[in-house]
């Protein structure tokens, strides 16, 4: 066995192990570093790993969702840094924290790194939070809510006739519905699109359905590079290509119907150069799904989100890295033998990360 | 519109306000409820043996659940301390005023504390001391329940039996 060449980068690196937390509207007890403990024992016991195994360790979280300091630092509590450790934060979805990880495994100089990020979305008023996110100046001083933004972006679709109400209520029931096999989703239903139809809207074009709910979770991943991946697991997915780009802050500058950013990313990370067999997209509202999967150029061959994806849970920091963690699932567990994990940061897709993983077939 | 009304902004006040719960976690909410019965609680790392008060839950070190609670007794030792003789906004204790490193016997880290009933000339690193806490009816799930350290009269503790916690 051998992994297959990298499009992107030159040394091949999987991801071999993930583990997540159940994604709770409230983690009523634990704090952060209390959440995400077990998550961390599990993405080791997995990977039949320690601490000490890990050549960099890197994470993906924010203080404006807990309000307080430096809560990147105790939560390195859960993992235990003694001796010190080689390590690094991102104030961005862990995704990012898994492309910093990869980044310096590219080096050659490590060959493991623990990759984790977590968020507790209940401890504030999270469309405020998210509105810190925005340019200081003109937007910010509006505290616009992220509810209302995101219908911009839905409203921008309809009016270029590139999706339907009836669309965004199909993306939400199919999600919903295949979370009832993803026992750490937190909404799970089976309810007729007709019936989702009928709810009112939250921010016209938006209806409640339409929304990610609020999560508190945790996920880790290990990622493993050349052969050492093969101890850890039989069927490594392996990154073949990855890459991440930006657009401006300010909406106007934008189209919003559509995410060059996002095509960028699939273009650099190879999407096109092969079959897909599944994706896990990270569009938190569902008319951003329609954007995403337009952007990447998938076809209505390739599964959606088998998680149940973000609209079944979307816990902040951690919900892009889920994606890479569940689209690795699928490789590890034969369901999928080529499959595209996307993740995305800042207001209305500003920033997106799309990944490519393998298996051998 | 005149010229006047398009000149330049050069400054702009845009208030923020954000509001959070805060949530104490499993551990550090044994030693608030600690404080609020006039006890002092921590925890014990299975693996280093450690004691930590308060206990963050999980083992810095070793990055493992702390699940043994310890309780601490009253008495410790000055590793270290800071004499404070500059007035600043909010100041509540009389100057000058003696806060204190306090290594409580059978834990295996510091936290700081007021110390009183002695001289600030008399202040010394090995110092023994015990915690007064306010009346019982005063008490909290807060660090206030403390009302201060004093010493105790014990000889000095070796600096060999702190020299790690400073």
């Amino acid at each position: 066995m051998s992994a297959p060449k990298p499009v992107v980068g030159n040394r091949p690196v999987a991801i071999c192990s993930f583990a997540q937390s159940p994604s709770l509207r409230r983690v009523d007890q634990a704090n952060e570093v209390e959440m995400l403990m077990p998550v961390i024992a599990e993405v080791f016991a997995k990977a039949n790993m320690t601490k000490d195994d890990m050549g960099f360790i890197c994470s993906g979280s924010t203080d404006y969702l807990i309000g307080g300091p430096f809560s990147f630092v105790m939560a390195l509590d859960a993992v235990g840094v003694w001796p010190p450790k080689s390590e690094s934060h991102v104030e961005m979805d862990a995704a990012w924290a898994l492309y910093e990880a990869w980044v310096q495994l590219q080096e050659g100089v490590i060959d493991t790194a623990l990759v984790y990020g977590f968020g507790k979305s209940s401890l504030g008023d999270l469309s405020r939070v998210l509105a810190m996110q925005l340019d200081p100046y003109t937007m910010g001083p509006l505290w616009p809510d992220q509810v209302s933004l995101a219908a911009l972006q839905a409203r921008a679709l309809l009016d270029r006739g590139l999706s339907t109400e009836q669309e965004f209520a199909e993306i939400a029931a199919r999600s919903r519905h295949d979370a009832l096999k993803n026992p750490n989703a937190q909404v799970r239903n089976e309810i007729p699109v007709a019936e989702l139809l009928e709810e009112a809207y939250a921010v016209s074009p938006l209806r409640r359905h339409t929304l990610p709910p609020l999560s508190d979770a945790a996920a880790a991943v290990i990622l493993v590079a050349g052969d050492r991946a093969y101890d850890v697991v039989d069927r490594p997915a392996w990154i073949t290509g990855i890459d991440h780009r930006v657009e401006t802050h300010a909406f106007g500058a934008r189209d919003l119907a559509v995410s060059t950013s996002t095509a960028m990313a699939a273009k650099i990370a190879g999407v096109g150069n092969g079959p897909v067999d599944i994706a896990e997209l990270h569009g938190p509202f569902a008319p951003q799904e329609v954007i995403v999967r337009q952007a990447i150029g998938l076809d209505d061959s390739v599964t959606i989100n088998p998680s149940g994806g973000p609209l079944a849970a979307n816990p902040m920091m951690a919900a892009g890295l889920i994606r890479m963690g569940e689209a690795a699932s699928r490789i590890w567990d034969g369901s999928a033998t080529r499959a595209v994990a996307h993740a995305t940061s800042g207001p209305l897709l500003q920033q997106n990360l799309v990944c490519v993983l393998e298996g051998e077939s | 519109m005149t010229e006047e009304n398009l000149a330049p902004v050069t400054m702009l006040s845009t208030p923020i306000r954000l509001d959070y719960d805060f949530t104490a976690g499993l551990a550090q909410s044994k030693t608030l409820a600690g404080y609020a019965q006039g006890k002092f609680i921590g925890q014990r790392c299975p693996k280093c043996k450690q004691v930590y008060v308060p206990s963050g839950g999980s083992c810095p070190t070793d990055g493992v659940a702390m699940d043994e609670v310890v309780e601490l007794p009253n008495t410790g030792t000055v590793t270290t301390y800071c004499i404070v003789n500059v007035p600043f906004a909010g100041q509540s204790i009389e100057l000058p005023y003696i806060c204190g490193q306090i290594l409580l016997d059978g834990a295996n880290i510091s936290f700081m504390g007021l110390l009183q009933e002695i001289p600030t000339d008399e202040v010394r690193m090995g110092l023994r001391v015990e915690a007064v806490w306010v009346p019982e009816d005063e008490l909290g799930p807060n660090l206030s329940s403390v009302k201060y350290f004093r010493p105790t009269g014990e000889p000095d503790a070796d600096y060999e039996t702190f020299k790690e916690y400073l």
